[in-house]
């Protein structure tokens, strides 16, 4: 494409504009947790008066952090997983079959898109605490609980992904693997699965993504026992001193690994989500 | 299931036109639901379960006395809807300002963010040296998790230790007492921004995708014809992402309609009412006073507002792209 003067000021103008708004937080972030506590409860400075590591390793003592870390770990990855297996299943029989139900079926899953989620919170919170006191499973506080509650964004997307992922699979390749002597479930595992690689990892990102960072349900699931990390960020600011400087620290720690592992599929996430959304 | 001999020989499911006669079931009829059972049961339990006891608790008087034994609360009829309706009581007038507020929220949070991510997607269209660094930076506040975003601006956004009071106030040297952004009208500016900012990437990302898939022939083409580049962008690019712009829009519009975590994380147990987005209020309806029946209420008439405004948009597409 020819570039004209006009269109190389707006890239440049448009760039700027959106690379500070960008990165101001970033950058508050990221120099906010090298600081004293001194120095984020006086004015703010752009500069630590002293560069300093220690809310780095505050950060752990002053919060149960790591106990947080690992119940965000297992939760996020429970949900991821459990979500995926059940929706290759699913996707598999909506792109490949025709059935009765199977519209009704995939209205269901698209419209659940859209439904706010405080409307599935209070039934279920209240389904939950009515099942302990019947039959004495707690839910409440537990990560099986979380794990559940999670499933309610993350299964209805991987399926609606994985479907729409699965109609670009042409289906010649399903019947060579039959003609191959390969049943309908060889030919999901030996040829659809591996050409639907680059969805399974994008709804797999996302799924994780949006459970790390899920904080509704976790505010009200979650007791001393399975609190998550976005629920366990606040209580750093319920103790007598703001510790302004370890939130930073602690929000940077745990933004690390979902940030490189989404930077470093984001190809394989663009072409999963549009090949998925744009049928 | 008896008919089923070996699930080898299946052959694919009866195609376009199903026969008459429904009879004699093809061999391994049974085997799409078998595939979809778990999904089926789990539907039922997050879904269809917790959906049909939210309507039927809407209609009860299930206040904190009832949460733990439910079947003894007593069933009150539409009491819940007329008293969150009533727009001159406490709580009816308390959820309309909500509601409106969201609406404001909503309408400046989509527009701006599909305008930036417009403008960046356009941006980067062409080949530039830097072009993959920058359009990995912009994805990083959507490849955050949710609260370590907010969490940033919400120290940003304190009086006295933030950084946007002391940049305009001691860096730009406005004078004049610094003011509150998490307290009063101003928490509306403050929640509109830190959403803005979280969700413009996912508006960016996906008209990028879509942008890719126009052929750069058509816009040398239209170059060679004399169009200028805002002339290229409404006669190519936007008609060419329309089918993208159509999901976008619609995604965009119910998450930030429903959006919980901005106002959660940003305010805390403070609500300020100019902040106050109404799945925010709900939760705090429900678990400040423990009334489910009235949250419950609510929740309903939110998700009838959604399927009412999402169907009139999916309509209306349909029928202009019918006309098109």
């Amino acid at each position: 494409m020819r570039e004209t003067n006009g269109s190389k000021a707006f890239r440049v103008i448009v760039v700027s504009l959106l690379t500070v708004f960008t990165v101001v937080p970033i950058y508050v972030m990221t120099t906010s947790a090298m600081k004293p506590l001194s120095d984020v409860q006086g004015p703010f400075t752009w500069w630590p008066t002293s560069v300093t590591f220690a809310p780095f390793i505050d950060m752990w003592k002053t919060v149960p952090l790591a106990s947080y870390f690992v119940n965000s770990v297992i939760v996020a990855g429970a949900a991821t997983i459990l979500s995926l297996v059940i929706a290759v299943f699913a996707a598999y029989a909506i792109s490949r079959y025709r059935f009765r139900g199977r519209s009704v079926f995939s209205t269901t899953i698209l419209s659940t898109q859209m439904f706010p989620g405080v409307l599935f919170l209070l039934p279920l919170f209240l389904i939950f605490v009515n099942v302990n006191s019947a039959v004495g499973i707690q839910l409440v506080g537990t990560r099986a609980g979380l794990v559940v509650t999670y499933l309610t964004f993350s299964l209805p997307f991987a399926i609606w992904m994985l479907a729409g992922y699965f109609d670009g699979i042409p289906r010649d390749l399903d019947e060579a693997a039959k003609v191959d002597g390969n049943g309908p479930m060889g030919a999901l595992w030996r040829v659809v699965l591996p050409a639907a690689r680059p969805g399974l990892v994008a709804v797999a990102i996302y799924s994780f993504m949006t459970s790390w960072g899920e904080v509704l349900f976790a505010s009200v699931m979650t007791t001393d026992a399975n609190r998550t990390l976005a629920v366990g960020l606040q209580l750093y600011s319920t103790q007598t001193n703001v510790y302004w400087n370890q939130i930073m620290a602690a929000s940077l720690v745990v933004s690390i690994p979902v940030v490189v592992g989404f930077l470093l599929l984001q190809r394989n996430f663009v072409a999963g989500l549009t090949a998925g959304a744009v049928k | 299931m008896a008919v089923a001999t070996a699930p080898t020989i299946t052959t694919e499911a009866p195609p376009a036109s199903p026969p008459k006669r429904r009879r004699p079931r093809p061999s391994g009829w049974w085997l799409p639901y078998a595939l979809l059972a778990p999904a089926i049961v789990f539907e039922l339990v997050i879904h269809v379960i917790p959906m049909v006891t939210g309507i039927w608790m809407s209609f009860l008087k299930l206040t904190k006395a009832f949460i733990s034994n439910w079947g003894n609360a007593p069933v009150t009829g539409l009491k819940n809807y007329q008293v969150a309706l009533d727009f001159n009581g406490a709580v009816g007038s308390a959820l309309l300002q909500s509601f409106l507020v969201t609406c404001a929220f909503t309408v400046l949070v989509v527009g701006i963010s599909w305008t930036l991510g417009m403008a960046a997607a356009v941006a980067l269209q062409g080949k530039f040296f830097g072009r993959g660094f920058f359009r990995t930076l912009f994805l990083v506040p959507y490849a955050l998790p949710m609260y370590a975003g907010i969490i940033a601006w919400k120290f940003m956004l304190q009086k006295d230790t933030g950084a946007i009071n002391h940049f305009v106030y001691d860096n730009l040297g406005v004078g004049g007492e610094k003011p509150f952004w998490l307290i009063g009208n101003n928490s509306f500016a403050a929640v509109v921004v830190v959403a803005i900012w979280r969700l413009w990437p996912f508006a960016f990302l996906m008209l990028m995708a879509g942008l890719q898939s126009i052929p750069t022939d058509v816009y040398e083409a239209s170059a060679v014809d004399g169009a200028k580049p805002f002339r290229q962008w409404r006669s190519i690019t936007l008609p060419m992402v329309r089918p993208v712009n159509m999901v976008l829009l619609l995604v965009m519009f119910l998450w930030t309609f429903n959006d919980f975590n901005t106002p959660f994380v940003l305010f805390g147990n403070a609500q300020p009412p100019a902040g106050d987005l109404i799945s925010f209020h709900i939760y705090n309806a429900s678990f400040l006073t423990w009334n489910f029946g009235s949250g419950a209420a609510m929740s309903v008439m939110l998700l009838l507002f959604l399927l009412l405004v999402s169907g009139i948009y999916l309509i209306v597409l349909n029928r202009r792209s019918q006309r098109a």
